[in-house]
C-alpha cells in the first residue's frame, strides 16, 4: 500500500460529524499523491484552490477512507497532477482560469472556463482586465478524409449550452472534443462572504435537476463545519426529498434516452411517471423539484399527512406501470439494436476517472457514497447497489431501471418509519473559522461540497464539485468508434450536467 | 407495445384543459404587440428555446410542456430546432457572459416577425447571480423582451398561462 494511502484516515463518521482535517504536505509528498493516482492506488474526489492554497481530496477505495491533502502555494504554481492523472485536467485549468495559479508541468494550459468574455481574468485570484474572447485552439487532427462537424453552444433540444466537436471519418466519429464554461455563472465568487442560507440557495441552483442533492451536501458541510446536530425527522425527510429526485431524474433519463433512439413512446410513457413524481413533490414539499427545502440546521418544510398519503399513492401508481415500460424496452429489437454495445464505457477507465453513479456502475465500478460513505439515514435503510460491467448505453438504461426500483423501496421504507419531533434546529457559528466536506449520492453520482466558513460563520470559500467532471472526458472516450446518428444517444446515457459543471 | 397501443385507444387521454392566462402576462403583451402582427401569423408560434446559462430548472419544466398531461402541440405552440423557424425567442438563465454572443446571434437569425419570452427569475434581472462578473444580467441587456414569465422555475402551468395569451390575441384580434 502506499504512504499516501496510508494517510487516508478520515472514516466517513468522522468527517460527516465534525469538521473536516487538512493535512498540510510539502511538494514532495503531493507529487506523490499524483503518482498514486496515476498507478491507480487510490481515486481523485476532487482539486481547489483558494487564493493561498490547492487542496486534494482523495479517496482510498479499499478502507473507503478519505482526505484531504493541502498545499500551499509559495510562487504561483503548484505541480500538476494532470501530467500524472488525467482526470485531474480540466479542474486545474478550472484553477488557473479562477485564480490565476499555474499548475506546473500541467500538458494542456488551455483556458476552460474563461472564454475571454467576463472583462477580467482570475476573478478569484489577482484580478486584471481581461484582453477579450480568445480563439480556442482544439486538439489538431490529421489524417485523411476527415472531416469536422462542429455542434452548439445553441444545440436543436431543450437542453444546455456547450460545444461538441466532432471529428468523423465517413460515418465513424474518430474524435470528440468538449467545450465547456457557457453556463458559468460565477457561483464561486458569489459564494465568498455569503450567509450560509445564501450559501444554500446558491448551491441549489448549482444543478437544477439536482437541487435537493446539492442542497443536501451543502447544508451537510456547513453541519459538520459547525457540529450542527440535525433533528432525526428532518434527516428522513431529506432522504426522502432525495429519492424523488432520484426518481424523476432516472425516469426522466429512460424516456430520453429511448427517444434519442427514435422510440417516442418510451419518453410519453415514462413523462408521465416522471410527471407524476413531480406532482406528489408539489404535493407534498410544495415545489415540484423540491428547491430550497433543505435548509442548513434541517428541513424548511414538514410533511404532512395529505403529503403522506400522496406518495403512498404515488409509489403503487408507478409499481403498476413501471414493469410493463421495462418490458416494453426489453422487448423491442429495434430499440435494443441501437442500445447494446452502443458507447462502449470500459471499466478500467471508469475506475480511472473515479466515474460515480450509473456511468461508473454500468461499468463494473462498485461504488455509491450512500452504502460506502454512509450518511444518515441510508446506513439504517435496506436497499441494493446495480451494478453492470457492460459498460454500454443498454446498460446505463437497467442501472437506471434497477435504481427506480430501490428508490421506490427507499421511500416506502421512510414513509414507514419516518419519526417525529422538530424538522430545524439553528446552525450556530463557532467564533473560529472552520471547514466540512459534503458527500451525497445524487442521482448522476457522488456530489462533493468543500466549506470554509469564517469566524463569524460566513463562506470564506466553497467548492462544488458536480460528478460531472469526471463523467464528460469519459464520453469523449466512449464515442470514439462510434457512428455519429449514435452521439445523442450516449450523450444522453451519461446525461452530464453543464451549469453543475460550469458552476 | 400492443398494450400500450390498445391502452392509448380504449383509456381517457392524460391531457387536461387548458389553464385560464394570467391577466398580467395578457397586460404585458398588449402594450408590446400589435394586433396585425398576430393575423399573419395565424395560430400557430413555433418557439426556439436559448439556455443562457440557467441552472438547468427552467429546462426540465419547459421539457414537461410537451408531456402528455401539458401537451403544447394542441395549442399550435411547437418548439423548433432552427432560429430560422422559429416567430419566438425563449430564453432561461442570467445571460452569462460566455453565452451572449451566441445568444444575439441566434436572436439575429431569426426572421421577422419576432418576440422574445424571457424565462424564469434568473431572465429577468440575473435573480440570485446578479452582481457576478460572469453575467450581462438581465435579458433586455442584449435582446429587447415582450414578456417575462417569473419563478423559480416557473411551472408547466405557469409557462402555459404566460404563453397562451400570444395565441389569445390572434383570435381577439
Amino acid at each position: 500500500m502506499s504512504e499516501i494511502a496510508q494517510e487516508l484516515t478520515v472514516t466517513a463518521a468522522a468527517f460527516r460529524s465534525g469538521a473536516m482535517p487538512v493535512t498540510k504536505v510539502t511538494r514532495k509528498l503531493w507529487q506523490q499523491a499524483a503518482g498514486d493516482l496515476s498507478r491507480g492506488l487510490i481515486t481523485l474526489l476532487s482539486l481547489w484552490a483558494d487564493h493561498k492554497a490547492v487542496y486534494m481530496a482523495l479517496l482510498n477505495e479499499d478502507t473507503k477512507h478519505i482526505g484531504v491533502l493541502r498545499l500551499d502555494i509559495r510562487r504561483d504554481d503548484f505541480p500538476s497532477v494532470s501530467q500524472f492523472h488525467a482526470p485531474a485536467g480540466r479542474l486545474e485549468r478550472a484553477i488557473s482560469d479562477l485564480f490565476g495559479i499555474r499548475p506546473d508541468g500541467a500538458d494542456d494550459t488551455r483556458p476552460w472556463l474563461d472564454h475571454g468574455r467576463w472583462q477580467i481574468s482570475h476573478p478569484l485570484g489577482a484580478t486584471e482586465p481581461a484582453e477579450g474572447p480568445v480563439v480556442y485552439e482544439f486538439l489538431p487532427i490529421e489524417g485523411e478524409s476527415l472531416h469536422q462537424v462542429a455542434v452548439g453552444p445553441v444545440h436543436a433540444g431543450i437542453i444546455e449550452p456547450g460545444h461538441f466537436r466532432i471529428t468523423v471519418q465517413g460515418e465513424t466519429v474518430v474524435r470528440l472534443e468538449v467545450r465547456l464554461g457557457y453556463t458559468h455563472k460565477g457561483t464561486d465568487s458569489l459564494m465568498v462572504g455569503a450567509a450560509p442560507e445564501r450559501g444554500a440557495m446558491l448551491a441549489a441552483r448549482t444543478s437544477g435537476d439536482s437541487t435537493v442533492a446539492y442542497g443536501w451536501a451543502f447544508a451537510q458541510a456547513v453541519e459538520a463545519a459547525l457540529g450542527t446536530e440535525v433533528p432525526e425527522r428532518a434527516i428522513w425527510l431529506r432522504a426522502l426529498m432525495a429519492e424523488l429526485e432520484r426518481l424523476a431524474n432516472h425516469l426522466g433519463d429512460i424516456g430520453g434516452i429511448c427517444n434519442d433512439a427514435a422510440f417516442g413512446m418510451m419518453l410519453a410513457q415514462c413523462s408521465v411517471l416522471r410527471e407524476r413524481v413531480l406532482r406528489a413533490s408539489m404535493q407534498s414539499f410544495g415545489h415540484r423539484l423540491m428547491r430550497d427545502i433543505i435548509i442548513p440546521g434541517g428541513v424548511a418544510r414538514d410533511l404532512d399527512d395529505e403529503g403522506h398519503r400522496a406518495l403512498l399513492a404515488l409509489v403503487a401508481s408507478i409499481r403498476a406501470a413501471f414493469p410493463s415500460i421495462v418490458a416494453l424496452y426489453d422487448r423491442t429489437a429495434s430499440l435494443l439494436d441501437r442500445t447494446v454495445s452502443t458507447g462502449v464505457l470500459k471499466p478500467a477507465l471508469a475506475r480511472r476517472f473515479g466515474a460515480g453513479g450509473y456511468v461508473g456502475r454500468a461499468s463494473g465500478r462498485d461504488f455509491d457514497s450512500r452504502r460506502d460513505i454512509p450518511y444518515a439515514p441510508y446506513d439504517r435503510l435496506t436497499f441494493e447497489v446495480p451494478k453492470r460491467d457492460e459498460g454500454d448505453v443498454d446498460a446505463r438504461i437497467w442501472i437506471r431501471i434497477r435504481e427506480v426500483e430501490q428508490s421506490l423501496s427507499i421511500i416506502m421504507q421512510i414513509l414507514h418509519q419516518l419519526p417525529g419531533g422538530p424538522i430545524h434546529t439553528p446552525a450556530v457559528p463557532v467564533g473560529q473559522p472552520r471547514q466540512g466536506l459534503g458527500l451525497v449520492e445524487g442521482f448522476r453520482g457522488d456530489i462533493l461540497i468543500w466549506v470554509a466558513l469564517d469566524a463569524k460563520g460566513r463562506v470564506a470559500r466553497c467548492h462544488m464539485r458536480d460528478p460531472s467532471w469526471f463523467q464528460w472526458p469519459l464520453l469523449e472516450a466512449v464515442i470514439e468508434g462510434n457512428i455519429i446518428a449514435d452521439f445523442p444517444l450516449c450523450n444522453k446515457s451519461f446525461n452530464c450536467s453543464y451549469s453543475g459543471h460550469d458552476l | 407495445m400492443r398494450k400500450f397501443l390498445i391502452d392509448g385507444l380504449t383509456r381517457r387521454p392524460l391531457t387536461e384543459p387548458k389553464p385560464d392566462p394570467v391577466d398580467a402576462a395578457i397586460e404585458e403583451l398588449g402594450q408590446k404587440i400589435h394586433n396585425h402582427l398576430y393575423r399573419r401569423l395565424g395560430r400557430s408560434l413555433s418557439i426556439r428555446l436559448v439556455d443562457a446559462g440557467s441552472c438547468n430548472g427552467c429546462e426540465l419544466e419547459i421539457n414537461a410542456l410537451s408531456n402528455p398531461f401539458y401537451d403544447l402541440e394542441r395549442f399550435g405552440l411547437r418548439f423548433v430546432a432552427s432560429p430560422r423557424h422559429a416567430d419566438v425567442l425563449m430564453v432561461t438563465g442570467p445571460i452569462t457572459r460566455n453565452m451572449a454572443e451566441a445568444l444575439r446571434r441566434t436572436f439575429d437569425a431569426m426572421p421577422e416577425p419576432k418576440w422574445v419570452v424571457a424565462i424564469g427569475d434568473c431572465a429577468r434581472d440575473g435573480g440570485c447571480f446578479a452582481g457576478s462578473y460572469a453575467i450581462v444580467g438581465g435579458l433586455d441587456a442584449i435582446v429587447p423582451v415582450d414578456l417575462h414569465i417569473p419563478g423559480c422555475p416557473p411551472n408547466p402551468t405557469e409557462l402555459l398561462q404566460g404563453l397562451l395569451p400570444l395565441l389569445e390575441s390572434v383570435e381577439a384580434g
